[in-house]
Formats: structure tokens, C-alpha cells, sequence
């Protein structure tokens, strides 16, 4: 094979997750340079290839993947402008219920994600990189470790690499909330008055990378900005992972050149017959309109049909459930995963699970659709962190989408598909405090 | 024409410390109401003049101290 035909070809999932086995899993470094091809990071600070990588990933224009679209090349400004050596954090900590990307990735690819982390922490002048994997995902971390012990061997670690085991709580992986473990605190978000300030580990400044963000960075780095602008929008370049469940024949994580349709990405899953609705983005989501399926996938387009991209979910919820009985136990859930450190989120959100399902279940009072929209436009934006507002969107566009289904069950005459079993996966219930581990 | 400017104030909350006292509300209700549950909501349009004072003394006066102040620029 030619390199320009390997440049061409070279995705994140260059390796059909379902063409190996599940025995297969183990890292392979030799495997990951042939597919890829060799990567040179410097070992110490190089003025010349620090440029060139900056100005590869700003040229670029890629946006983090781990849900909030964040320019990556912004990110990196924001650490260098300080004085101490940074740390660059992997976040793998993927507490989207519905997501399973960066798991995916960091079984099949974890040296390209290490990669990416080398190549950023270089480029920062950083010289620890930590790896965050929930404490109850061992086959990730084992994974990961198992990848940092094969660079060692193979005398590429020029970085003290450290993985550590944060709670699996749906906030935890939220960037504050990280960082927050990491000073030995509880793994809670904190409000962020001004961000462009970058969070710090002591009084050094720390990167916070998506694990799939710092994979496109390494192939960047590999194959320069035009090449990863050959796919997707001049405002939404590259390819990015989705996690497709529900109605489709072939759940599970799929590569997609941004741009593409949403429609043909849940039918590449196998979308078996109709849908009522599409929910975007994650729990914090929103639901989108079958009649809207041939939107871009990409930022801009999807924040003008009412949606999000988040950290790349999509559901596919069958004519024969019921969007609001299923958005009522998504909101519950969300209510319980609440840090539980601001008043609107504490007391609005399980208000709004309340509403919705008294209203699932046609028991509400004829004004429950009203209440559910001034509670919800009481909650927006007044949390430290962004968990309310997500919750808040879902249920919106839920009573947007569902319209005719949520004026019936306000009428107390609720659709059969209340009684179906659930389609979104929901965790079992935490009992215990599992901020602290 | 040059507008001339003055120091204001604009009124935030800080929800991670706040713990609903709702003295701010009670200090200054031009620009703090609160919600079924009692934590504040606030207008963030800058106060100036009379309610400075106002504004300062709801921060000051705060037992989570959770109202914060920040000075901007507004036009007479």
C-alpha cells in the first residue's frame, strides 16, 4: 500500500470493530504503526516542531469530541500563556449512559489516543499526562494500561503517564469536576466564572482532552491540516464517532464524516421501520423530529433544528414507544445524577421528572405542559455547571416533538407505548455516595 | 458624540454557594426575585446610582457569601 493511499484511508476506526474478536483486544503497537504509520514527538522542548503541530491543529479547525465543541487549538492557548509546566488530562471517563465511543476507541485504538496525548503534552510543554477511566470500567482501564506498558518496552515513554480511577457518575467526567479529583477533592463541578482561566492540578495549568479529541489530534499531527479538512464542512472539519442504539439492526459505534446526513448515519446502523423521534447528543440532549432526519450532522445546522451534537449519541426510538414515558425516566435519572450542589438543579429538575410522569401516565392536570415550561425556563443556565440545562433542553424539544402524544396524555388519555419497556439504557440506581469512591 | 460612562455593577450568584437565605431578594428586589424553591434569580442588568449601594450591601451581607459584583461600564 502507498502512502497516500494510507493517508486517504487513515480513520480513527481503520479496524472494523466488529471484524475482531472479543478475545482480540490486546494492544498492539507494532499493528497501530503499520496502520498509522510512525509518528516522531520530540522528547524535549522543540521550538520548530511545536510551531508546525500548533499551527497543524489550529489550521485544522477541529472541535473537542466530548461534547461541548470546544476548538481544541483555543484550549492550547489557554495553558501555554502560564507560567508552570502544564499537565495534559485524557478524559475517558464517557458517563453518557448511551455512549460508547471512547470505550470502543481505547480497546481498538488506545496507542492512537496516547498518541495524541504525547503529541499534545509536547506542544504545551507538559511533562505529566493523566488518563481518567471511571473506577467501574476495568476493561478500559486494563486497555489503557496495558498500551502504557508496551510504549514503555518499546522506550517510547518520555512523559510521566499516570491512569487514575474517578467515580462513574454522570458529572464526574465534567471537566471541573475532574480536575476537582485530581486536587484530591470530591469529583464535583465548580462554577467557572471566566474560562478562558484554565483549570489547574496544585498551581499548574492542566489540558483536558476528549480521548477521541486527541486521536484526531494524532492524526493530524501524522498527516497535516489539509488532510483532515477533506472531510466534513469548512466549520465541522473531519470524521467523528457516533454511538447508534435503539430501533436499528447493527447497534453501536460508528465513524461518520461530519456533514452527513443524520438520517443516512441511523440507517448505515440498520434503522428498522418508522421512528417517532431521534434523541441527539446524550441525556442532556435533546430529541429530534423524524421530519428533520436529513440535517447535517454537524454543530451549526443541528443547533438550528433545536438539537446538539453532545458526545455523539443517537437513539432511535420506535413508533411503538412513548417519547414522553421515556424522556420522564431519562429526566428521573438525570435528577438523581445531579452533583447536588445548586438549588434549581436539586429541586427543578426532580420537579420536572414529577410533571413528566404524572404526565406519562395521563394522571397530570390539564396546565402540567405549562408548568413544565416555566420550570424549565426557571432552571436554565442557573446551575455552576451545565447538567440542568441539558435536562432542561431534553425535556423541551420532548413536548416539542411529542406534541400531539403530550397534548393526548395531558388530556389523560396517554398512548399505549407508555406501558413498553424502555428503549434508552438507564444504569441501576447508585445508593451510595459515589462522589469519593 | 462621546456618551459618557460610569462605573456600574452587575449582580451574578455564585448557585454552588448559594443556600437559598434570600436576603439578597429582600436587599435588593429591583434585581433579585426568587423561585418556587427560594434561590435567587437574577437581572443581570447593571445597577448604578442609588442601588449600588444597594447591591453592595446584599453582597456584603450574604451568609454564603454567593453574591458576586462585577464592575462594568454602562452609559449615563
Amino acid at each position: 500500500m502507498s502512502a497516500m493511499t494510507l493517508d486517504a484511508n487513515d480513520r480513527l476506526l481503520t479496524v472494523p470493530p466488529r471484524a475482531r474478536s472479543a478475545t482480540d483486544l490486546t494492544p498492539d503497537l507494532a499493528g497501530h504503526l503499520a496502520t498509522h504509520g510512525a509518528l516522531a514527538v520530540p522528547t524535549r522542548d522543540d521550538a520548530a516542531w511545536t510551531a508546525a503541530v500548533w499551527r497543524a491543529v489550529s489550521e485544522s479547525g477541529l472541535l473537542g469530541r466530548g461534547g461541548a465543541g470546544f476548538p481544541a487549538a483555543v484550549k492550547w492557548d489557554a495553558v501555554r500563556s502560564g507560567g508552570r509546566r502544564p499537565m495534559v488530562v485524557v478524559n475517558a471517563m464517557e458517563g453518557e449512559p448511551a455512549s460508547a465511543k471512547d470505550k470502543v476507541l481505547l480497546a481498538y485504538s488506545p496507542h492512537l489516543v496516547l498518541d495524541g496525548a504525547d503529541v499534545a503534552a509536547a506542544a504545551v510543554g507538559a511533562s505529566d499526562i493523566v488518563i481518567c477511566v471511571t473506577d467501574d470500567n476495568g476493561p478500559t482501564a486494563a486497555s489503557v494500561t496495558a498500551a502504557v506498558a508496551e510504549r514503555a518496552r518499546a522506550g517510547m515513554a518520555h512523559r510521566r503517564i499516570s491512569v487514575e480511577r474517578p467515580p462513574g457518575r454522570y458529572v464526574s467526567g465534567e471537566e471541573s469536576a475532574l480536575v476537582a479529583w485530581l486536587n484530591n477533592r470530591r469529583a464535583l463541578p465548580s462554577l467557572r466564572i471566566d474560562k478562558s482561566v484554565p483549570l489547574a492540578v496544585g498551581r499548574r495549568p492542566v489540558l483536558v482532552h476528549n480521548a477521541e479529541t486527541l486521536s484526531q489530534v494524532a492524526l493530524i499531527a501524522r498527516h497535516g491540516p489539509e488532510w483532515f479538512r477533506r472531510l466534513g464542512t469548512p466549520e465541522a472539519p473531519g470524521s467523528t464517532l457516533v454511538t447508534v442504539s435503539g430501533a436499528v439492526r447493527s447497534p453501536g459505534v460508528l465513524e461518520v464524516e461530519l456533514g452527513t446526513p443524520v438520517g443516512d448515519i441511523v440507517r448505515r446502523a440498520g434503522l428498522e421501520g418508522a421512528l417517532s423521534g431521534l434523541l441527539l447528543g446524550g441525556y442532556g440532549g435533546a430529541w429530534l423530529d423524524p421530519s428533520h432526519l436529513s440535517t447535517p450532522y454537524a454543530p451549526g445546522p443541528l443547533a438550528a433544528a433545536g438539537a446538539t451534537m453532545g458526545v455523539g449519541i443517537m437513539v432511535a426510538l420506535p413508533v411503538t414507544s412513548c417519547g414522553i414515558a421515556e424522556t420522564a425516566r431519562i429526566v428521573r435519572y438525570m435528577a438523581g445524577e445531579s452533583a447536588g450542589q445548586c438549588g434549581p438543579c436539586v429541586f427543578g429538575l426532580p420537579a420536572i421528572a414529577d410533571d413528566l410522569e404524572q404526565l406519562a401516565v395521563g394522571r397530570a392536570g390539564a396546565d402540567v405542559l405549562e408548568r413544565i415550561e416555566v420550570r424549565a425556563a426557571v432552571v436554565d443556565g442557573r446551575g455552576g455547571c451545565r447538567h440542568p440545562d441539558g435536562v432542561v433542553r431534553l425535556a423541551r424539544t420532548a413536548l416539542a416533538v411529542f406534541a400531539d402524544d403530550a397534548l393526548a396524555h395531558g388530556r389523560g388519555r396517554p398512548c399505549a407505548g407508555h406501558r413498553a419497556p424502555s428503549v434508552l439504557a438507564l444504569p441501576a440506581a447508585t445508593t451510595r455516595d459515589r462522589w469519593a469512591s | 458624540m462621546t456618551t459618557r460612562q460610569r462605573i456600574g455593577l452587575r449582580v451574578r450568584v455564585d448557585p454552588v454557594a448559594c443556600d437559598a437565605y434570600g436576603y439578597c431578594a429582600e436587599l435588593l428586589p429591583e434585581r433579585v426575585t426568587l423561585d418556587e424553591w427560594g434561590y435567587p434569580i437574577v437581572d443581570g442588568t447593571p445597577v448604578a446610582g442609588g442601588l449600588v449601594a444597594l447591591a453592595t450591601r446584599a453582597a456584603a451581607e450574604c451568609p454564603r457569601r454567593a453574591v458576586l459584583l462585577e464592575q462594568v461600564l454602562v452609559s449615563r
